[in-house]
């Protein structure tokens, strides 16, 4: 019985059984619809924070039917991502396509010099910002923030060393931005993923990560880490408890620290170009009824997300800033392409 | 006995009917998983994972896992068959397991292969039940400099197999290394050898090549000598999985040594890869019948079959109590984990005891499972090797071709698989070794990244490979391994020069 | 990759395909020192710089292929047979010129439509099988390959004009 529920799902996600009608509800919302198997890019390998947000998506929309088609989750992580994106650059007028987006989106091209742009595709929503907490071992003697940036500049050149995700991405621009803002030099060890940041940091073999909160909340909670600020202008705005005394709320902001950074990672999704503006219409609907979810609130609550949502023009605003935001930080650190 | 009790309680929490009927259905879709070179256990879990969302997460992770198992299982099939890796860490299977199917003697491998992974996963599950919480402080100690010293002493225990010319072994390792570092490279983020082609971004995946290599090589290979497998002979009795099992005892160092370093490897977090290999190398060094390698022994499946399993297992150990995971399949795990709304670390063990217990469980009930039923079907895949050369060879072909594909949704890799072909046909005709070609590829990388963070870690200084006894003993262990063949090959060539014109392949 | 333009000269002496291969590799050793050259290949203060071990591997092929080209031009003495001899020749071409041509059609007609053609034309070509026994297999594995593939796990497969007037 079960075994036929799964499989049934399965071809009614193909789009085998798209006669069952589980969209009917939606048919009179948007005018353009997709007719065949929607292709959900990933520019990130599999087991990573975007991909497991792709995945939930892919879930969440599978589980209340919120699409007549299916949608499939394909990773194209090649070039820091950039195989995914200029796969989307390609796919002009290809409405059976999206991309998920993280900071990838402005970093790569700037770091390898492969060409594309956010303004190359279609921007269809921002679904979420990702998070970035300064973290320390829990045996390390900083309380604050500004302990540990007292410390770094009273130490050597060199002597702190801090962890992170990739190469000239996001966790080593923080990193710069840090340095740039204390003058004083970190070492950045590139890992390739988050979880073993977490693991590294626990491990006494760096000195500091930026983790996103998914990625170190269980090391938190056992009491192996501690978070030192937040790099958001605001506080997260989470009141319940994570670990026996502290939530997410009562990180304080970095700003607040003395340490006067705020990074946010985007979590949009991309069409390719020339997308009409009634396809653009039907994906933010889409999303936005997945964020009405209880999947999808409970798994921005997991990992301490900034719901944040935004479509149309807003969103586009926001990605030129950003952009703009990315090249200086990158230039400034030295990392773009020769 | 805490322990004992909980893994009671575990299996209370696995009679329920839908849970077993979900670790069925995973086994075999983790069984095909593996069978079908490309779409490895991390895409499979990860292509499931969705399908999960809707079910409680103990029957979730039971599922996911045992399409895990199912695919550790299955990944010897097509190894043994055709000499085509249905995953990576089958790729050691082929080099013993292929010529045993050409000798007709498919069903025996098949039996070696699946009984060694159980055995595997029966030592790591043993460990995971009783010491998960003290040997996951093991695997923090492991920083850049300790994950090198591991990568080096995974291929300090391979190499110096073979006779070939010294020139063609480093050189073929030397190209293995070269596509291994092509693409982005990870410390800096800088494109190395890309020339500017997108298709080149994404760089020369192991996969891809080894199905190239191996499979379409060998494809053509047999082609030269007329339309048939030489596997053909094959005989197909069920008689002959107790057969086996009446040899086995007989290599039970081997199985001891290979599911301790297949332990070993998973939880370090090595991954199931590097551990095939490594026990491998160390089978053929220490096993009286070691000189016999490569030309079809039992033990040679035996080995890095049982480590692979040991260390897919054991990988499961940090992701549950860290929430680090030890191999791409425990990463797509951990994601499935955080979807169900379950923290994996430390707490995990405390908070959810339901939910571990009854994993831990599953993993004892679905490997007995898994067991059976690839075992029952070791006649039926022996059979496949009657099928006449010209029906089965296109199909092979293509299965090839949409292996290749499903790594990296890639058209190009189709065409770049073909091209390792002719290189793999090419080679084998002049001697030069693919062992280490695919070694040095899927090593290099790893080995590359870790080394420079291990680097900047020290800033340069090259003593932090001494700096404390646990990466110091490997690092030893690795050099001493190195240097132990050279010399005993050197030894045994000045005594017979003409044995070196023998030249043992050990993939053929 | 450039072993294909040999290939058309029939039965080359082993010799010659030894040459030949170590000149490949000196010539593909050659663009890696050099491209890795450009990206830095030295000793940086941190440790090595990007370029700096697929340099030395570089350098390393060249010279170990430099060595087995010289020894293979100086080396008469053994007993050289062909590298591949004509009948040999002929049934490997068999294989491998319709599986490029296979592989390249993917492009056009998807991964189903030249997989079916492919096999088919395998069987009938190769294996002289009537058409009753070539159509089923040609047919089902094919479809097999797209109810797993396609509807089972999601993946998708490179699709032709032929899915596409399905609606795929």
């Amino acid at each position: 019985m079960a075994r036929f529920r799964l499989l049934g799902r399965a071809l009614a996600c193909a789009g085998l059984a798209a006669a069952v009608g589980f969209g009917s509800a939606r048919a009179a919302q948007a005018a353009w619809a997709p007719s065949k198997t929607v292709e959900f890019i990933v520019p990130a390998g599999t087991g990573g924070g975007a991909d497991q947000m792709a995945r939930v998506l892919q879930g969440i929309i599978q589980k209340h039917s919120l699409m007549s088609q299916a949608l499939v989750v394909i990773n194209k992580a090649g070039g820091a991502g950039a195989e995914g994106f200029l796969d989307v650059k390609g796919s002009a007028r290809n409405p059976h396509k999206i991309i998920i987006t993280l900071s990838n989106l402005f970093t790569t091209p700037l770091a390898t010099g492969v060409p594309f742009k956010w303004e190359d595709m279609t921007p269809v929503a921002m679904l979420a910002l990702d998070e970035f907490v300064l973290w320390v071992n829990a045996k390390a003697p900083y309380k604050t923030a500004k302990d540990f940036v007292d410390a770094a500049k009273a130490g050597a050149a060199n002597e702190f060393k801090m962890g992170g995700t990739g190469s000239k991405q996001e966790d080593q621009i923080i990193t710069a931005a840090i340095e740039q803002a204390t003058g004083t030099k970190f070492t950045y060890i590139p890992y390739k993923g988050g979880g073993d940041v977490a693991a590294q940091l626990v491990g006494g073999h760096v000195t500091a990560s930026v983790n996103n909160p998914i990625e170190a909340v269980a090391q938190w909670r056992a009491g192996e880490l501690k978070p030192l600020c937040v790099f958001d202008g605001k506080r997260i705005p989470l009141t319940e408890k994570v670990t026996d005394t502290m939530s997410w709320g009562d990180i304080p902001t970095c700003k607040e620290s003395g340490l006067d950074i705020e990074y946010l990672m985007l979590r949009g999704i991309f069409m390719g170009p020339g997308a009409t503006p009634e396809q653009v219409a039907f994906y933010v609907d889409l999303f936005k009824r997945v964020r009405e979810t209880p999947e999808w609130k409970d798994f921005m609550a997991k990992g301490a997300f900034n719901t944040t949502f935004m479509a149309d023009t807003e969103y586009k605003t926001w990605l030129g800033k950003a952009a703009e935001t990315h090249r200086a930080l990158m230039e400034k650190a030295g990392f773009l392409a020769k | 006995m805490d322990a004992l009790l909980s893994l009671v309680h575990g299996f209370g929490v696995l009679a329920d009917p839908m849970n077993i009927l979900y670790m069925f259905l995973g086994i075999f879709l983790g069984v095909l998983i593996g069978v079908l070179p490309g779409l490895g256990g991390a895409n499979g879990v990860a292509i499931l994972l969705p399908l999960t969302f809707s079910m409680s997460p103990v029957s979730g992770i039971i599922m996911l896992s045992s399409i895990y198992w199912g695919a550790l299982f299955g990944g010897a099939i097509t190894s043994i068959l055709f000499n085509i890796p249905g995953e990576p860490w089958s790729v050691a299977t082929t080099f013993d397991g292929y010529p045993m199917a050409q000798k007709g003697r498919a069903g025996e491998a098949l039996a070696t292969a699946f009984t060694g992974s159980f055995f595997g996963a029966f030592v790591a599950t043993l460990l995971l039940t009783f010491l998960a919480p003290v040997i996951a402080r093991f695997a923090l100690q492991f920083g850049p400099a300790e994950f090198f010293a591991v990568y080096l002493l995974t291929f300090c225990s391979f190499v110096g197999m073979g006779r070939e010319s010294p020139f063609k072994v480093i050189a073929a390792m030397m190209l293995g290394f070269a596509l291994a570092a092509v693409g982005i490279d990870t410390v800096t983020g800088q494109l190395r050898m890309t020339f500017g082609s997108t298709e080149l971004l994404r760089g020369f995946d192991f996969l891809v090549a080894v199905i190239g290599l191996f499979g379409v090589g060998e494809i053509l290979l047999t082609m030269e000598e007329g339309l048939a497998f030489k596997g053909k002979s094959a005989k197909i009795s069920p008689r002959v999985v107790l057969q086996v099992w009446k040899e086995l005892p007989k290599y039970w160092l081997t199985a001891i040594r290979s599911a301790i370093v297949g332990c070993w490897m998973g939880i370090t977090p090595g991954g199931a890869t590097p551990a095939s290999f490594m026990s491998y190398g160390l089978a053929k060094r220490f096993s009286r019948n070691g000189k016999r390698f490569g030309s079809g022994e039992l033990e040679g499946v035996l080995a890095p079959e049982t480590a692979a399993h040991a260390a897919g297992t054991s990988a499961l150990l940090p992701m549950l109590t860290l929430g680090i995971p030890g191999s791409p399949t425990a990463a797509v795990l951990l994601g499935g984990l955080l979807i169900w709304g379950l923290q994996p670390g430390p707490l995990l063990f405390v908070e959810q005891r339901d939910f571990v217990w009854g994993l831990i469980a599953s993993i004892y009930l679905s490997n007995v499972a898994g067991l059976i039923v690839v075992l029952s079907t070791v006649p039926f895949f022996a059979a496949i090797l009657r099928i006449p050369f010209s029906i089965i060879a296109p199909v092979i072909l293509v299965i090839c071709a949409v292996g290749a594909y499903t790594v990296h949704n890639a058209l190009m890799d189709i065409s770049v698989m073909l091209v390792f072909g002719v290189i793999g046909y090419v080679f084998k005709k002049l001697s030069y070794p693919l062992a280490p070609l695919v070694l040095a590829l899927v090593l290099g990388d790893m080995a590359e990244s870790s080394f420079r963070q291990a680097m900047l870690l020290s800033q340069g200084n090259m003593s932090i490979f001494w700096a404390n006894p646990l990466v110091g003993t490997i690092v030893t262990l690795a050099l001493a391994m190195l240097f132990w063949p050279v010399l005993s090959a050197a030894m045994d060539r000045l005594r017979s020069p003409a044995r070196s014109r023998e030249a043992a392949l050990p993939a053929k | 990759m450039a072993h294909q333009a040999d290939r058309s000269e029939h039965t080359v002496s082993k010799r010659v395909m030894d040459l030949v291969v170590a000149g490949v590799f000196m010539a593909l050793a050659t663009l890696i020192m050099w491209d890795n050259w450009r990206i830095g290949a030295r000793w940086e203060d941190d440790g090595p710089g990007a370029g700096y071990f697929p340099f030395r591997i570089g350098a390393i092929m060249f010279v170990v292929s430099a060595i087995t080209f010289v020894l293979k031009l100086r080396d008469r003495t053994v007993e050289d047979g062909p590298f591949v001899e004509r009948t040999q020749l002929r049934s490997v071409m068999q294989v491998l010129i319709p599986t490029v041509v296979f592989v390249i059609s993917i492009g056009f007609l998807g991964i189903y439509v030249a997989s079916a053609i492919f096999i088919a034309f395998f069987m009938a070509w190769l294996g002289k099988y009537p058409a009753a026994k070539i159509a089923p297999i040609a047919i089902l594995v094919p479809l097999a390959l797209f109810l797993m593939f396609e509807v089972w796990f999601l993946v998708p497969l490179p699709k032709g004009p032929l899915e596409a007037a399905l609606g795929y």
